[in-house]
């Protein structure tokens, strides 16, 4: 028998704001999430997913959690506890990265900002706000730098899409067309001074995130008029939903699916992240030997072939029937109009083009091994 | 919206009529949202009061089918194989299933239309 713990839930300062639009509320790793907007505002989990690919969806991601690293040696730090290479940032640029354990496993994903000449911000997932700051505070004592939690400190709302940079730079005065992909800006919005926008995103589309006072009235005032603006360019409001199918068509990790504390960084397929001719940072010596060793596991991509929906969990098994995997995240893909999913198998089953079964409830279909991402955006001409 | 008065109804959001066709209700598509897969028995196959017989699937989750009354399919709409968006658009037109049923009083144990339409309003409420 196991003791459950009564958890409260969190909320971010729009919660009132979704439950007023009529969202389909969710508990997404302990907060008060929306899922998705309703049908009769020409949303839901589809029609938010689209709108995202061929116009502008706005998504709230104020659950997600910001560490701010400052001090002399603030770099040092850094370089200590992520996989890539920060010396490499200009002041305003910005990376993809992760912590890791000793083991060369994850201790969380992260989007690395460098903020000032000593001053850097990491963008953590939700669900490990509090160990992954435990954690950053812990491992760079010996730096000197002081490691702040300013999660609480902000709204975060996501504006994503190719129409996302003229809805954004509807309110904002910083001149958007000079901020390239992965860099980010400060300027006036909505009356907010010196508010932090990042071209950044978890869609695979162009898109910007802006950090805002988490104040509630500010907060609604801002989303409110994101909304507003961005009327004449499609925007809806998008939840969790259509954020995970959007992510998955891009082939991009979600802490506890595709990368957690028994995945490395080799298995994960993200060695492009990974710079191990840094000198050291935690993590590396066990990397090294992973690498000698060779995986026993990889991450592929799937497209079911039969009819049917491969899900987070379900198991592969090989012709035999044997198990010998399973999928970490899968689901339809409203954009490709196919049923698509992301897998740990073992390496004899990993070649483009390998049929492996998913068991979908005590059935064997059929899938096939496929290149990804599944979704790239379309260049700009 | 009023529900149609020629068919019972189960807590678990199906409807019957009293032909044997079976389908899911308008709150039940409501709050499945977008339907992308719909999983049905072959024609004979043996369907139990209560038990699953089928799964519809949105983008998120996979819901189970449950059986109103027990009896035997006798036909199967294989339009919802190639669109199960129908489902959405129009729930209570639909069907998914016909079933000679099995032991026709059972249908008295199900909800009518008014009765079903309490018992949403009052989950809605929640």
């Amino acid at each position: 028998m196991s003791v459950v713990e009564a958890t409260i839930v969190r909320k971010t300062a729009l919660n009132s704001v979704h439950r007023q639009m009529g969202a389909k509320m969710v508990d997404f790793n302990g907060w008060d999430m929306p899922v998705e907007y309703p049908a009769s505002i020409g949303c839901g989990i589809v029609a938010e997913h689209m709108a995202v690919r061929t116009g502008v969806g706005i998504f709230d991601v104020s659950h997600m959690g910001d560490i701010r690293l400052a001090g002399r040696e603030a770099l040092a730090a850094v370089q200590h506890i992520s996989m890539n290479d920060a010396s490499r940032l200009a002041i305003g640029q910005a990376q993809y990265s992760a912590l890791l354990y000793p083991q060369g496993t994850f201790v969380d994903d992260v989007i690395v900002h460098r903020l000032g000449e000593d001053e850097y911000l990491l963008v953590i997932n939700a669900g490990t706000r509090e160990k992954d700051f435990n954690w950053v505070r812990d491992s760079t004592r010996q730096f000197d730098c002081a490691a702040e939690n300013l999660s609480d400190d902000f709204t975060q709302i996501a504006i994503q899409g190719p129409k996302g940079v003229n809805v954004l730079q509807k309110i904002t005065d910083a001149n958007l067309s000079a901020v390239k992909f992965y860099w980010a800006t400060r300027g006036t919005l909505c009356g907010l001074h010196n508010v932090l926008m990042g071209r950044t995103g978890y869609t695979a589309e162009d898109g910007f995130e802006i950090y805002i006072p988490s104040d509630a009235e500010i907060s609604a005032r801002v989303w409110y008029e994101i909304l507003e603006v961005g009327k004449e360019f499609g925007a809806v409001p998008c939840g969790l939903g259509a954020r995970n199918t959007l992510r998955l068509e891009g082939k991009l990790p979600l802490y506890g699916h595709e990368i957690s504390d028994t995945v490395n960084v080799w298995e994960a397929g993200l060695d492009r992240f990974c710079k191990m001719e840094k000198p050291d940072f935690i993590g590396r010596a066990a990397l090294e030997k992973a690498k000698a060793e060779g995986v026993k596991k990889t991450l592929v991509g799937l497209e079911m072939v039969d009819r049917g929906i491969a899900r987070d969990g379900y198991k592969i098994l090989d012709e035999a029937g044997r198990e010998t995997g399973y999928v970490t995240s899968g689901s339809p893909a409203p954009f490709l109009k196919k049923n698509i999913a992301l897998a740990y198998v073992p390496p004899a089953q990993s070649a483009i083009g390998t049929t492996v079964t998913v068991e979908i409830r005590g059935q064997g279909v059929r899938a096939q091994v496929v290149p990804t991402p599944f979704y790239k955006r379309p260049k700009k001409s | 919206m009023p529900y149609p008065i020629d068919r019972k109804y189960t807590k678990e959001h199906e409807w019957i009529s009293a032909d044997g066709t079976i389908g899911i209700t308008n709150y039940a598509q409501d709050s499945l949202g977008d339907i992308v897969f719909v999983e049905l028995p072959k024609a004979g196959t043996e369907i139990t009061t209560g038990k699953p017989f089928g799964t519809v699937e949105s983008v998120k989750a996979v819901s189970d089918l449950n059986a109103p009354v027990s009896g035997t399919v006798i036909a199967v709409n294989e339009d919802l194989a190639t669109s199960p968006e129908k489902v959405n658009k129009d729930a209570h037109g639909a069907w998914m299933v016909k079933i000679k049923v099995k032991d026709p009083a059972e249908m008295n144990a199900l909800l009518s239309a008014a009765d079903y339409e309490k018992f949403v309003s009052e989950e809605a409420a929640n």
